[in-house]
């Protein structure tokens, strides 16, 4: 008798806190997402509306008065959005006509390309729009000595047009993967139907592929406007010379103005928002409805590839063209530019009096080193952080049946509307107000960071996890292996790649975060972007070039370790 | 007796509400017998097996393997303290191990500790037993569909359970080597005289290698019994239509058969079919014969041929009589034109009429338009 009553109870209290852990879990990890997520939202729209600090300020709309009715607020609105639609067309057409080419053409070497169209996707924006300065300065881009002495104009970066430019040439590789998906996973025997009711090439091009391309190209022009609205390195390094402000630059110089105005940085931080907030939800919107447009499935079909006979050439040089632009003139002007003591545009003279010393000079500079470390040791804590999380969070949404799930899937998405500098003057007011002393210190960093690139790990778990069929696991049961022996040996050798290739991710744009942390750091806490944005205040360019040579150096090792181990592409959206 | 079912309940919750998968069912195997769970998707036959496995915990029931209860009253035996050896639908053959690993895992995380040589020994035999020795070192995403079959299979008996259970292990095969692996697989198990549990959809599968089946609607069992018996008698229009090719003809029951194709139709009748009952006639395509003439047999009717396909080992013939549309299977030498008129026959005592129920096949039911 005593056997089966020791069994009961034994099953019996296995039940009982098996079901308590899963909610607690949940309970712990959705009360952390919100306080990541939610808490900064409520503090940026009080600090919006209050006049002082949060506790204790009268309520005050002047703010917002002046964000709205100001008379630079019109000019303003026409200049951020003058900018984004045209980086986000630039990005578009080059992209599209890439992915065009080289999924739907029968250009040679597609590999190739492929690879470096995806390239410029490493190069951090600081970087690439740095990079665009030597190229394009009025009076010592390379570009314009050459313009100078042919056409005796040259043209200058300082202008919109020069920061669509830069913008819309560093974001063609996103459109370029998100469009040549879509090429892919569209069924060629709707092309090859129309091709049978006697449509030729263009007819069809023009008639049915681009028609059925039609909403997801919409949502692709969408993500590139809003990432554009976001974006902060390019309205900082040539908006902000050049007097063209944007609402990201606008939170910027609130605070860096005497004395500086956080009531009206949140105001303009809450339009930001306000603006990207509808890009995604306008986004939500037009993809649903393309799934719904049930022509294009998930289903990969070997593409009918056009025949291009003559206008090869073209296709090949506009693929050089692209390849030379955003990736062989930045990099050489880069490499060329460690190497001089102060930059000019190259001649004998300077090609024979090459030097090491801007190489010495960033490896020894105090505040260099410490940003080194400091963004090692951020991105190791980031990615650890997110991967961690993450891994909890996806097994929550995937395997479990806990109710509430569905409400820890949304937050951890939340942050992937909220744009870098939003956040950073969102932490700023959070941490003004509640006693946890972390402004100024590398939590407060840390605190950012996880909270931007949330979603990016959330993306990657749970689709490593969907990935592991359910009977594997539950195959690992009927052979006798407990929950842990089996979570041990199936689960986690079978999920490894998956949040390797996150760690590795989230390492990476940590150690490229620019918008969060320009608001939030110290000297104490300096990383390497806002290095490399003060270098440039302080006119340091050959130092730049030398710090600059050496990151693209490291990612681009990264991101080969990377595909090596995921036979994946590093993709942002 | 290996496995006692009884009173077996299980739903689930889904976002239309509760769906109530499995409803009071009950069943028992001998030692040694193959026992198959048939119905169509939905039916509740993946869910029983589950509750055996202990993937799922059943409401109400109670569960015994080999005289242990492992499900019942204030008792949950979890899934890796049970006596079975299960294969998945998918296999899950786990892709980052090596055939032997596969194989090996069931004795490696078992609270006995082996020596190697005997572990590599039951490993290599529990191989050679579905035929895959060789292979052993060949890393899992590397073998082909029908081996990773086997290797799920060896795993599964590696150890020595009491009970196999087979979750539609042969539906993601080819169509030539499902027939190939069904062979294999009901040799092995008479071999090794294991109790199976094996569940399908597939009544071929079903009749090929069982010693008994359950036929599963809705969430119950609706009829058991050895494969002939549920061909030959079935209880209701569902079991008729589902196991094995019927056309359904509908009349009252008369003395000896049923009043129908404008006359009488002389036929078994079930014995809950009493005289002007509604009648369900169930005409099995192989117990018909259609001729050019008449022979002037009993239960001869005339009809119109509508479709007579060539299938290699049989005649496909639709005969279109009244509004009915009978399949036959007939000889594939039988010299036959469409839309010619012929005379269907078939023997009363291979033919049962069994009460109407009201269920009906999707089945052709179209009539044709002469062509004039």
């Amino acid at each position: 008798m005593a056997a089966p009553d020791l069994a009961t109870r034994r099953a019996g209290s296995l039940r009982l806190p098996a079901l308590r852990v899963d909610t607690l879990v949940l309970i712990a990890v959705s009360l952390f997402i919100a306080y990541l997520t939610l808490i900064p939202l409520g503090m940026l729209v009080l600090g919006s509306v209050s006049e002082g600090g949060v506790l204790g300020g009268d309520l005050t709309f002047r703010h917002f008065a002046r964000v709205l009715t100001d008379a630079n607020s019109v000019e303003l609105l026409m200049t951020s959005f003058g900018y984004s639609l045209g980086a986000a067309g630039v990005a578009f057409v080059l992209g599209t006509a890439m992915a065009w080419v080289v999924e739907r053409s029968d250009v040679p070497y597609r590999n190739v390309w492929y690879g470096l169209a995806l390239v410029p996707l490493i190069i951090p924006g600081i970087i690439h729009t740095i990079a665009w300065l030597f190229l394009l300065s009025p009076e010592i881009g390379w570009i314009n000595a050459p313009l100078k002495a042919l056409t005796g104009q040259t043209l200058s970066i300082y202008t919109l047009g020069g920061m669509i430019w830069v913008q819309g040439l560093h974001e063609a590789p996103l459109a370029f993967v998100l469009m040549s998906a879509a090429f892919r996973a569209m069924d060629p025997s709707l092309e090859e139907a129309a091709a049978t009711a006697r449509a030729g090439t263009w007819k069809t091009l023009r008639r049915v592929t681009l028609p059925l391309l039609l909403p997801t190209a919409a949502s692709v022009i969408l993500v590139l406007f809003v990432r554009a609205l976001e974006s902060f390195e390019v309205p900082a390094i040539i908006g902000l010379p050049a007097r063209l402000f944007v609402y990201t630059s606008r939170v910027y110089t609130a605070l860096h103005q005497y004395p500086p105005n956080y009531g009206l940085s949140a105001s303009y931080a809450m339009v930001l928002l306000g603006i990207s907030v509808m890009g995604l939800v306008a986004h939500r919107i037009l993809t649903r409805r393309s799934e719904r447009f049930a022509t294009i499935t998930g289903k990969a079909y070997r593409p009918r590839r056009v025949e291009l006979g003559r206008f090869r050439f073209v296709a090949v040089g506009v693929l050089v063209t692209y390849a030379v632009l955003a990736i062989a003139l930045p990099f050489l002007v880069l490499l060329y530019s460690s190497f001089v003591r102060v930059y000019t545009v190259p001649t004998l003279e300077t090609l024979g009096s090459l030097t090491l010393r801007n190489y010495a000079y960033v490896l020894e500079d105090e505040l260099t080193r410490r940003a080194i470390l400091n963004s090692i040791v951020l991105g190791v804590s980031t990615a650890t952080a997110v991967v961690g999380l993450t891994a909890v969070i996806g097994w929550i949404t995937v395997r479990s049946r806990t109710p509430g799930r569905g409400i820890l899937d949304f937050l951890s998405f939340v942050p992937i509307a909220i744009p870098g500098i939003v956040l950073g003057i969102s932490l700023i007011w959070v941490y003004f107000t509640i006693p946890i002393r972390i402004y100024g210190t590398m939590w407060i960093l840390l605190v950012a960071y996880i909270t931007r690139f949330l979603p990016y790990g959330i993306r990657s778990t749970t689709a490593g996890l969907v990935q592991i069929h359910k009977e594997l696991e539950e195959a690992a049961s009927a052979s006798g292996a407990s929950w842990w022996s089996a979570f041990r040996r199936v689960t986690l050798p079978l999920l490894r790649p998956a949040l390797v290739a996150a760690w590795i991710y989230v390492f990476i744009v940590s150690l490229r975060e620019l918008s969060s942390s320009i608001l939030l750091y110290s000297t104490e806490s300096v990383v390497l972007s806002i290095r490399i944005f003060d270098m440039r205040d302080s006119g340091q360019y050959t130092a730049i070039a030398a710090l600059s040579v050496m990151l693209i150096t490291f990612l681009v090792i990264l991101v080969a370790v990377l595909q090596r181990l995921g036979g994946r592409t590093v993709r942002e959206s | 007796m290996t496995l006692s079912v009884q009173g077996l309940h299980k739903s689930f919750t889904t976002d239309r509400g509760a769906v109530r998968a499995v409803r009071d069912v009950s069943f028992t195997v001998e030692a040694g017998r193959f026992y198959t769970l048939l119905g169509p998707s939905g039916c509740g036959k993946t869910t029983t097996l589950r509750c055996i496995a202990g993937l799922e915990r059943p409401e109400a029931g109670t569960i015994e393997i080999d005289g242990n209860v492992v499900s019942g009253p204030g008792r949950f035996v979890q899934t890796h303290e049970r006596d079975i050896g299960m294969v998945f639908q998918s296999y899950a053959i786990w892709p980052h191990m090596t055939a032997f690993e596969n194989v090996a895992f069931p004795l490696r995380v078992g609270s006995e500790r082996l020596p190697r040589e005997r572990l590599s020994r039951m490993v290599e035999e529990a191989l050679a037993l579905v035929g895959l020795e060789g292979l052993e070192d060949r890393p899992a995403p590397q073998l082909s569909g029908g081996q990773q079959q086997r290797l799920a299979l060896a795993r599964a008996l590696v150890r020595k359970p009491k009970l196999l259970l087979l979750d539609e292990p042969l539906s993601n095969l080819d169509a030539k080597l499902r027939e190939r692996m069904r062979v294999e697989l009901r040799d092995l198990q008479r071999r090794l005289g294991i109790a199976t549990i094996y569940v399908t959809h597939d009544q071929g599968e079903a009749l090929f290698l069982s010693h008994r089946i359950a036929v599963m609607q809705d969430g119950v069992i609706v009829q058991e019994g050895a494969p002939r018996d549920l061909y030959g008698g079935p209880a209701s229009g569902f079991v008729a239509d589902f196991v094995g090719d019927a056309t359904f003809v509908t009349g009252p029951a008369v003395a000896s058969g049923i009043s129908a194709f404008g006359g009488t139709v002389r036929c078994r009748l079930a014995p809950d079919v009493g005289t002007g009952d509604p009648a369900l006639l169930v005409l099995r395509p192989e117990s018909i014969a259609v001729r050019t003439e008449p022979a002037g047999k009993p239960n001869e009717f005339a009809g119109t041929l509508r479709i007579a396909a060539f299938l290699g080992d049989h005649l496909d013939c639709f005969v279109e009589i009244g509004d009915v549309l009978v399949r036959a299977k007939v000889h594939p030498g039988t010299q036959l034109v469409r839309d010619q008129k012929v005379w269907i026959e078939f023997p009363a005592e291979h033919v049962v009429a069994i009460r109407d129920d009201g269920w009906r096949p999707r089945v052709l039911t179209r009539t044709f338009d002469d062509e004039s």
